[in-house]
């Protein structure tokens, strides 16, 4: 629980969002591989947490809609 | 939803070490009343600050330490740094239950922590802020109380967008609100990291005038939250053109700032905010530390005027009043999810609500 930690952070439960350089989009990436584009920050979150559910490792989705879970469990 | 419930079982700065001494200091965290003194030995002590007899502070005069008993000062209960009960006034047949709660004090970095739960804190001990007591920085530091909930301080350290429109002149500068951010949240370690680097800015007058540095900036902005209590910032500061740091993490081409806040709830509309700024400059060098004391806590006063506004606003309105959250916000939303997820883990037992 130190500064330290932000090097060391590989293989941990980590969720990522960088926000693309000259757009408004936000990628995410889930500890998983699962990465997906959103507009709403709001949106991003429940989809990342949502984890499992509508996670397909190395799979980008479409855009911001919820995730149809039921199609992908 | 800003988070308005406590996490308990976690650590809290209470005070700096500093302000701990043969006197009394009475401070309230999570809604609890903390006596906190220090022992003729200087070891800092926290207890409950009401007399078990009829409640009267005992952070307050005439109440008083003698030796390592603090003394009521309304009818002269005196008790041990234990919290056990030493004396009763005019009878010799002291009641068992005369004890006042104490709580678990970790002092470091500065920091005066205390463990503000039912369970003890086992092996978990506070998060760091070694820049604090480093003799490679020199440190300024003050504490400005709040009157809003603590979550509106989360929000506002977890965006530093808003620094180029509350903090223009001292710290903001156009880049900060138009560079993007990556957001990292640790879950296993319960950190929210958020990141702006800026690879050709203005330098604000916080880094002007205490670096000396007149053109172009690379300036870096790494957020480490901890919650619920501890953010740091690590400020990176060089002239564009600089080197980057070295492979083994050495970075002499650059001036660095570590801002500290400890974040404590104190009451659900209250809130303590600490914050400290340690540089690795002009160490000996009063005019900078005077100079980056001044313009810091002109800055948190800003944030502070703002927030006490916000909290205005949000309690005379319903509770689920509508916000938007935009990209600035992604860091701060992290935050929000790690305190309700800690605040649930620690929510109390009604029973154990007393002592
Ligand atoms: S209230 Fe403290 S001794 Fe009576
Ligand atoms: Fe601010
Ligand atoms: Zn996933």
């Amino acid at each position: 629980m130190n500064a330290d930690d932000a090097g060391a952070r590989a293989g941990r439960t980590v969720y990522r969002i960088r926000w693309l350089p000259g757009t408004d989009r936000l990628h995410a990436s889930c500890f998983c591989g699962a990465q997906r584009e959103f507009e709403d920050p709001v949106v991003l979150w429940d989809w990342l947490l949502g984890h499992p559910e509508g996670h397909r490792p190395g799979r980008a989705a479409a855009q911001d809609a919820p995730a149809p879970a039921a199609a992908l469990v | 939803m800003i988070v308005t419930e406590f996490a308990r079982n976690q650590w809290y700065v209470a005070a700096y070490g500093h302000e701990v001494g043969r006197r009394q200091l009475g401070r309230t965290v999570l809604n609890e009343p903390i006596l906190l003194w220090r022992t003729e030995d200087g070891r800092a002590v926290a207890m409950a600050d009401r007399c078990v007899h009829r409640r009267f502070p005992l952070s307050e005069s005439p109440s008083h330490l003698v030796g390592d008993r603090v003394v009521c000062g309304y009818h002269g209960f005196t008790y041990g740094p234990d919290g056990v009960c030493v004396a009763v006034p005019a009878q010799q047949r002291i009641p068992r239950t005369a004890r006042l709660r104490t709580y678990p004090v970790v002092e470091q970095d500065s920091f005066v922590w205390v463990w503000i739960g039912d369970r003890e804190p086992g092996d978990t001990l506070p998060p760091r802020a070694p820049w604090l007591v480093s003799p490679d920085y020199a440190t300024v530091c003050g504490m400005e109380p709040l009157n809003a909930r603590y979550g509106l301080l989360v929000d506002n350290l977890l965006d530093l967008s808003h620094e180029t429109y509350l903090h223009g002149g001292y710290i903001g500068t156009p880049e900060v609100a138009e560079t993007p951010i990556t957001t990292e949240v640790d879950e296993d370690a319960g950190i929210v990291y958020v990141s702006r680097h800026m690879d050709d800015a203005a330098c604000p007058p916080f880094y002007a005038e205490s670096t000396g540095i007149k053109g172009r900036i690379t300036r870096w902005q790494d957020i480490e939250y901890h919650p619920p209590c501890l953010y740091l910032l690590h400020s990176r500061v060089a002239p564009v053109g600089s080197p980057p740091p070295a492979a083994d993490g050495t970075d002499p081409h650059a001036f660095h700032v570590e801002v500290v806040y400890a974040i404590t709830p104190s009451t659900e509309n209250s809130t303590y905010d600490f914050w400290a700024v340690a540089r690795d400059f002009a160490l000996d060098d009063e005019k900078v530390s005077d100079f980056l004391r001044d313009s810091n806590r002109t800055v948190v006063l800003q944030d502070v005027a703002a927030l006490d506004t916000l909290e205005q606003v949000l309690a005379r309105e319903p509770d689920r009043y509508q916000e938007l959250s935009v990209n600035i916000d992604t860091g701060g939303l992290a935050a929000r999810r790690l305190l309700a997820k800690m605040a649930q883990a620690g929510a109390v037992r009604p029973e154990a609500a007393a002592r």
